[in-house]
């Protein structure tokens, strides 16, 4: 009896770490409570879903993955904790994107932990945070990003504007925090270069997350006599501006980068902004290629009309499976040198390509515009009844920007 | 620029009202039991989700009376079963044991209504623009709120200043234990100012919510400012609270729709300073300091009027 509980104290941890090594574990930190919580949960449905899908296919390297939830609240410091308690229970990739304050803290955390722990290294996946300093100034070996930065979404989407004659008076409101600056340090860099003949009208920063009436900032930007706005937010603070927009009844076009998420198309809806509201991302449901619609299609019924938002999670577990297929291991040193310079066929259709120098990857974009649907287009949005429309594309060497990024490798 | 101050104005008394009915609960509360009831914005944020659950089943109005009426319930019973217990051991106890029950109920909140905001929607009767001025429309919504939060402050002010029960009530604002020497039962005067005061946060609540968000983070979110409100205002004073409540809706709403800085005012800084920490200071606008502008007036009161506005008793 006795050598039989001694036998099995020895046995249960050799137990845990070979089942530890059965699985390849992804640590999902991204808000799950508070303002950013409609986003950061549908995220999280998003990458499980995409974990089931490779594991239908038998896994990586015949390994189960599994998605390991973790609640940050958007705060960089409660990222830090949920990563380091992530690290401890054996995870070794962390995937994170919204608030590239906390990708910021993220990306530096993990590289220092890979510095005081050679051997056990950590490869943060960045699939939202679209900071250009992530990928510049402060780029990592272990950081890698599938989103366009938001340098890449204004060069694009200044392109689409410099041709559309009707604006004349621009208003910028962002979050004040480092993306939102660079969205609006950018756009009036690109802007002042393309179509020298825009007036600025405002240029207004606002707390992140926590305001619950956007009804002042539109009495200002309605009292500026702006004709079009062009603004970064995300999550509660765009539903929330376009549904104070609506109830204004203010009429100007949208320039945006996340229009297409969680109460945004209802907004568009309610304030009848028909074709008025654009936005720039690596794919809407609306793009003609059979197998991203056949993946909306089983996307949305599985979780009640849900809209696949994050067509580049895709490409990054993609990728991530064929990474080790490649190297033949799933150590994070070894998947990411397989990353680097990688060649991919992205989930919407068209090439891609994971740049060696920086760990950023480049996909073709799409300027797409919100309204009716005219050319029976397949989806509609929220169900509104009106759908994403494609105005532009642009290929993915026509976004390649150059980087200041010195990387130091293993 | 007209039509700016004119919504303005509008949004301010609006934003003004919505503060008042929670602070008048907080102030009849913090000055009858002497206690900073840190749970008071958890009561706001019951009601919301409360009205959002009845007016599912029954509709927005029925949703209207009986979420405050449920919200008043727990309040009492917090104070009967919860309160009254921890006030032997003083009020450092009592604070304590709001501060918790706020973490408490936002917990509760969680499990059953989840973390993301909730579709609480603006009933189909009043989703409309009531009026347009220049041009802006005003939603009936808004207008209905504002409304609403007159009436129920007319209301409070004459059962306050009219009746006997408001006598009582007011007389131990300042006179609690002479309040008690003439026989009535302090207790239970407590019990029912403190299910009065939670059901009236719980009444903003189900009228903020549509119009607002409504999530597990909303009593965070508005939870600081009510200290503003009542310290500002004074302690025990209603017309105080009224007016800080009005004071800090115009500061924050103007606040937002001025562009205007210390560069703007002063001209630029000399290039020698141009990258420094003072360059921030210099260029930062008003608007963007606008969330933290109450805090500011707040330290202000304290350091020059520690008593509040229309604050009778000493802190």
């Amino acid at each position: 009896m006795r050598k039989l509980v001694l036998a099995a104290a020895f046995a249960f941890p050799l137990c845990g770490t070979a089942l530890a090594q059965e699985t390849v574990k992804i640590g999902y930190i991204d808000p799950l409570s508070g303002g950013g919580a409609s986003v950061g949960e549908i995220g999280l449905k998003t990458f499980q879903y995409l974990a089931e899908e490779l594991n239908a296919k038998g896994g990586i390297l015949g390994k189960k993955v599994e998605i390991v939830p973790l609640d940050n609240k958007t705060n960089p410091q409660e990222s830090l904790i949920q990563a380091q308690k992530a690290i401890d229970s054996g995870v070794r990739y962390l995937t994170q994107g919204n608030g590239s304050s906390v990708a910021g803290a993220l990306s530096d955390f993990v590289t220092k932990y890979n510095e005081r722990n050679p051997g056990k290294e950590v490869l943060y996946f960045n699939y939202a945070a679209v900071d250009p300093i992530l990928t510049n100034d402060k780029c990592s070996f272990a950081h890698f990003r599938w989103d366009a930065n938001s340098d890449i979404k204004m060069e694009a989407l200044t392109n689409y504007m410099k041709g559309v004659p009707s604006i004349k008076k621009l208003y910028l409101i962002n979050q004040d925090y480092s993306f939102g600056e660079s969205v609006r340090t950018t756009a009036r860099a690109m802007l002042k270069e393309k179509r020298p003949d825009i007036e600025i009208v405002g240029d207004e920063k606002h707390p992140l997350l926590k305001i619950t009436d956007f009804a002042p900032y539109i009495a200002k930007i309605k009292a500026s006599g702006a004709d079009t706005v062009i603004t970064g937010n995300w999550g509660q603070d765009f539903a929330l501006l376009l549904k104070a927009a609506a109830d204004a009844g203010l009429k100007v076009g949208w320039y945006t980068y996340y229009a297409g998420g969680a109460g945004g198309p209802t907004a568009i809806k309610q304030g009848n902004l028909n074709d008025q509201v654009y936005t720039i991302v690596e794919g809407v449901a609306n793009i003609d290629h059979k197998e991203s619609v056949e993946f909306e299609k089983a996307f949305r019924a599985k979780y009640n009309g849900q809209t696949f938002w994050y067509p580049r999670a895709a490409n990054e577990m993609r990728m991530l499976a064929l990474a080790a297929e490649k190297a033949k291991s799933i150590e994070p040193v070894k998947v990411a040198a397989a990353l680097e310079g990688m060649d991919f066929n992205v989930f919407t259709g068209g090439k891609g390509f994971m740049r060696k120098d920086d760990h950023q990857f480049f996909q073709p974009m799409y300027v797409a515009q919100f309204g009716e649907m005219k050319n029976k287009e397949p989806f509609d949005e929220e169900k509104t009844g009106w759908g994403w429309k494609v105005v532009a594309k642009i290929d993915a060497d026509k976004t390649v920007l150059p980087t200041t990024c010195k990387m130091t490798r293993p | 620029m007209l039509e700016l101050i004119v919504i303005s104005t509008l949004n301010s008394i609006l934003f003004g009202m919505l503060l008042f009915l929670m602070a008048s609960g907080l102030t009849v509360i913090f000055s009858m039991l002497g206690v900073l009831n840190f749970a008071h914005a958890s009561f706001y944020m019951l009601g919301a989700f409360f009205g959002f659950q009845i007016s599912r089943w029954v509709g927005f109005w029925p949703a209207l009376v009986i979420a405050p009426l449920l919200a008043g319930l727990i309040g009492a019973a917090v104070e009967r079963y919860g309160l009254r217990r921890v006030h032997r051991n003083g009020h450092v106890a009592e604070l304590l044991f709001t501060f918790g029950l706020a973490f408490a109920i936002e917990e509760v909140v969680q499990i059953i209504w989840g973390k993301s905001p909730v579709d609480f929607r603006v009933p189909p009767a009043l989703d409309f623009p009531a009026f347009t001025i220049f041009s802006t429309n005003y939603p009936a919504y808004k207008m209905f709120m504002l409304l609403a939060s007159i009436a129920i402050f007319i209301a409070l002010l004459l059962v306050l200043k009219r009746t006997r029960i408001g006598m009582i009530v007011q007389a131990a604002l300042t006179h609690p234990h002479m309040v008690g020497h003439l026989g009535h039962n302090v207790g239970r005067i407590f019990m029912l100012v403190f299910g009065v005061g939670t059901a009236l946060a719980a009444v903003a609540g189900v009228i903020a919510g549509p119009a607002l968000v409504t999530q597990s983070n909303m009593a965070g979110l508005l939870g600081p400012i009510l200290f503003v409100v009542v310290v500002v205002g004074g302690l025990g004073s209603l017309p105080g609270a009224f007016i800080a409540s009005l004071l800090i809706g115009f500061v924050q709403t103007f606040a937002v729709s001025m562009n205007g800085s210390l560069s703007e005012v002063f001209g630029p800084l000399s290039p020698a300073y141009a990258t420094t920490w003072l360059s921030d200071i210099w260029n930062v606008t008003v608007a963007q300091v606008a969330p933290v502008l109450p805090y500011v007036l707040l330290v202000l009161i304290l350091a020059f009027r520690p008593m509040g506005l229309l604050g009778t008793r000493e802190t």
